[in-house]
């Protein structure tokens, strides 16, 4: 066909699956919200949906990592594990050492929050950095680095707790996880925050550039001089920092740190940035999508409760959502390539 | 499924009418036209050639024929008989398949498994591999394969894989094979073998349509013709009745003009790139990767060095050597006389060289980012403000090489994956421009793309030579080269088997220093390799 006119087409912007493809999630979205409204009116008061968002927001983190993993064609299956072993050294480190987690209350005997959350991100870069080593230079790819620190990170948490949990932290360390500025819970408040710079990495830095680059093409990428393997253990870590702020934000918001915190995470966070419209070929994707894909999931499972679905039935309604919204976003997009 | 069809038979000669014919046939995508009222008709035991520049609708037209996409208007005729193919499958049985450029193999599996897939001969549940094999052979041994059913698709050089193809294609008891570009990526001696299986397939009652962008071939091996321009019928005859200079103005539209013109060669500068014994041995981790033997050469500033040879000569292994993508064994590399080693392509570019790869979708383009990240990706710098890229800064320089190279495009949002073949290979060119590179080595910088695009292409390497860098070309097609080149240096098995001035080299001269055996010296002027 002659391409001259097939860019006048796109130029004039005719272009009605490319519209729907693109904000799919987010008419979606909006769809679910009316109808949740109709059915159950107290879904739409102010207390309810920043609860939404709140519950959101622990996802909501790991998934904005995710998404630059994504992004690069890889994966992370880690996360819900290191989540919790993160989330238990900012608790030890909070209650001033392990010999303390028995001691209720809000005695000062341990190092404050800001030693917490500095641990917690530690030990999530750490990890990170690890795994990004094993899959740039041991060459074994993403998915099996990481269903390997899947397993070792939630063994390295029971180890390290003994089995037991380690809960009752000061004040200032829970209010990263209960507080409010404003009506505003705290952790919406990182969410957002964190999406926001996320955001302007990855659609305003030569870096967020080449993450698209090394996705779409690792080949092409190292032959326009990028250092591809630099990339992919960047992400990462990146993605290790969020597992980090995640855990000590949950550990905040649970006032307890425990060892099977965050199992079957890694299912919802991968689910969020894929209904958001990234790839899991690499290349292609938003942060915005991905914040649309948690708040959505979020919505989902509260407008369900509200309506006394029961929690089995929540699990098989995710499931299908996650393949239609993709199915969806499949057609769409190929309703609009059609050449 | 468990129908095993037996060697083929050849088909009944048809007599008298074609054995295809489409007419009226358009198809329209959300506000484009891609075919208007379009005509093709196929005899039977006809080779016959589709032309027309890229976007004139050829592969629409194919996808239209092998069921891949419907027509909205427009009748196709098979045997004489109206049909509607919904499938790719549809059209498969009733005796029409494509070959596509890219092929359709599955590379783990053996070549017996290939060309029955889905077809397997046995009972309903299992496989015999004995008639799987035996009836592979008889197959195989129509079209000169001369491999073991059994081994692996990955372990074929292209031009077997394509051979998998085509018995394929004749397992199936096709009557109508339609080849997309079949000699795109062949050399010359296999392209001389896959001419003779056509005409062998042809001799067996078989009709081909044969897509492609070297005219020669259309003369050398095509009964008759059809030309598409913008989605349009154009014209159709005897390929013995037209010739070369009428077939490009039917395409074209207009007259190209001595495509390529008398130029004379220019003064050059310094020696920029200096390679010495560059060598590379076979080992154990890579063994089908080419070897490389003191391969030796020089590019001077402003002056296009034309780098010859059949495929698997070693030309890319050195322009990849020495760009860092690929690491050698010894040999020494000097830029501007100071010696240098590259541990990877980001160390080369830093020393002002840049490459631009052989195969421009995989290995240079970013086909589902947009044109923006394509062009400025290798050159960041160049537009950034910090860590942050300034899209004003970088919106001038995109402009600035939209107008220079005269790429049409709809905007820097769109994405590479949707221009033309030849639009795409100036983003690529753009893309090392904007480095100001002092060598640039360009990979076969025309594969696939029309011949309009290709001119300006050629013009823009002797234009860039002119500003001073060193150009290395290397190319395949060696009218190509002959255009382009101010000095020529062939190679042969990872080894440099001569030098030659463009102004003293003819296509046959390069044939024979491209397919002459070395006689151990590195340097050879012209022809004096013994020939055993």
């Amino acid at each position: 066909m002659s391409e001259a006119r097939l860019e006048a087409a796109e130029d004039r912007g005719v272009d009605v699956f490319g519209f729907i493809a693109r904000f799919a999630p987010t008419l979606f979205l909006i769809v679910l919200m009316l109808l949740f409204a109709i059915i159950e009116p107290r879904f739409l008061s102010q207390i309810n949906l920043f609860n939404v968002m709140r519950q959101v927001s622990i996802t909501g983190l790991l998934a904005v990592g995710m998404t630059f993993v994504i992004l690069t064609a890889g994966i992370d299956l880690s996360v819900g594990s290191l989540l919790a072993f993160a989330g238990l050294v900012a608790a030890a480190v909070a209650k001033g050492g392990l010999e303390n987690r028995f001691t209720v209350g809000e005695g000062g005997v341990g190092y404050g929050w800001f030693a917490a959350a500095l641990a917690a991100i530690a030990v999530g870069l750490a990890c990170g950095w690890l795994q990004g080593l094993a899959i740039t230079r041991l060459k074994v790819p993403p998915f099996v680095v990481t269903l390997g620190g899947m397993s070792a990170f939630r063994g390295a948490a029971l180890l390290f707790a003994a089995g037991g949990p380690i809960s009752g932290f000061q004040p200032s360390f829970t209010w990263w996880g209960q507080g409010k500025i404003g009506p505003v819970p705290v952790p919406v408040i990182i969410f957002l925050l964190a999406a926001l710079i996320a955001h302007v990495v990855l659609r305003y830095m030569r870096y967020g550039r080449q993450v698209y680059a090394v996705g779409g093409n690792p080949e092409a990428a190292r032959l326009s001089g990028l250092n591809v393997n630099r990339i992919i253990m960047s992400v990462y870590v990146i993605m290790g920092f969020f597992a980090g702020l995640g855990s000590f934000v949950l550990a905040a918001r649970l006032n307890s740190a425990e060892a099977v915190a965050g199992t079957g995470y890694e299912l919802t966070v991968i689910a969020s940035v894929v209904i958001g419209g990234t790839s899991l070929f690499g290349g292609a994707g938003t942060i915005f999508g991905t914040v649309i894909g948690s708040i959505l999931i979020g919505v989902l499972l509260n407008g369900l409760v509200l309506m006394n679905v029961s929690s089995y039935i929540q699990q098989i309604v995710i499931g299908v959502i996650i393949v239609l919204a993709v199915a969806f976003d499949t057609f769409a997009k190929s309703r609009r390539r059609k050449v | 499924m468990a129908n095993a069809p037996a060697a083929v038979s050849p088909a009944p000669a048809m007599s008298g009418g074609p054995i295809l014919k489409m007419t009226g046939v358009s198809k329209r995508f959300p506000g484009v036209l891609a075919l208007e009222n379009v005509h093709l008709e196929v005899g039977p035991s006809e080779i016959h050639a589709l032309l027309g520049e890229n976007g004139a609708g050829k592969s629409t037209l194919l996808k239209v024929l092998s069921g891949a996409q419907s027509a909205d208007a427009g009748e196709i005729d098979l045997f004489g008989k109206p049909v509607a193919f919904a499938t790719p499958y549809d059209a498969q049985r009733a005796g029409i398949v494509t070959i596509y450029q890219e092929f359709t193999l599955a590379p783990d599996m053996t070549i017996a498994e290939n060309v029955f897939i889905g077809r397997e001969p046995g009972s309903r549940l299992f496989v015999s591999w004995r008639r799987l094999a035996e009836e592979t052979k008889v197959i195989a041994e129509r079209i000169g394969l001369k491999r073991d059913p059994m081994t692996q698709v990955r372990d074929l050089s292209v031009a077997e894989q394509q051979l998998v193809e085509i018995a394929r294609a004749l397992s199936m008891r096709s009557r109508l094979i339609i080849m997309d570009e079949p000699t795109a990526a062949l050399s010359e001696t296999e392209v001389a073998n896959l001419v003779r299986i056509v005409r062998a397939l042809k001799a067996e009652g078989l009709s081909i349509i044969f897509v492609t962008h070297r005219l020669d071939e259309v003369f050398r091996l095509c009964d008759r013709y059809t030309v598409l321009r913008d989605g349009h019928y154009v014209a159709s005859g005897q390929v013995a009745e037209t010739n070369v200079e009428a077939v490009i103005r039917m395409m074209v539209g207009r007259d190209v003009g001595a495509l390529y013109g008398e130029r004379p060669i220019p003064e050059h500068g310094k020696v920029a790139l200096e390679v010495e014994g560059l060598t590379r041995r076979r080992n154990a981790r890579d063994p089908n990767a080419i070897e490389l033997v003191d391969v030796s050469l020089k590019a001077h500033h402003g002056e296009i060095l034309g780098l010859a040879g059949l495929v698997g000569a070693g030309r890319t292994e050195t322009a990849r050597a020495i760009f860092g993508a690929d690491p050698f064994d010894h040999g020494t590399i000097r830029v501007d006389g100071k010696a240098v080693r590259f541990s990877s392509p980001r160390d080369a570019m830093s020393h002002g060289i840049g490459l631009v790869p052989e195969d421009r979708k995989k290995q240079a383009l970013f086909l589902s980012l947009a044109i923006r990240t394509n062009m400025t990706i290798a050159a960041q710098a160049e537009v950034s403000r910090g860590w942050f890229i300034d899209e004003s800064k970088e919106d001038v320089l995109i402009d600035e090489f939209r107008k220079l190279l005269s790429i049409r495009m709809a905007s820097p949002e769109q994405a590479a994956g949707q221009l033309s073949g030849g639009n795409q290979q100036k983003i690529v060119l753009a893309r090392w421009l904007a480095l100001r590179p002092k060598i640039l080595i360009v990979d076969e910088p025309t594969r696939g793309i029309d011949i309009g695009s290709k001119v300006e292409v050629h013009n823009l390497l002797i234009d860039m030579a002119k500003s001073g860098i060193a150009v290395i070309v290397i190319s395949s097609e060696l009218p190509e080269i002959l255009a382009v080149s101010d000095r020529i240096v062939t190679m042969r098995e990872g080894r440099v088997t001569g030098e030659i001035a463009r102004t003293k080299a003819t296509q046959e001269i390069l044939m024979a220093m491209m397919t002459a055996h070395e006689s151990g010296v590195a340097h050879v002027s012209g022809l004096s390799g013994d020939i055993s």
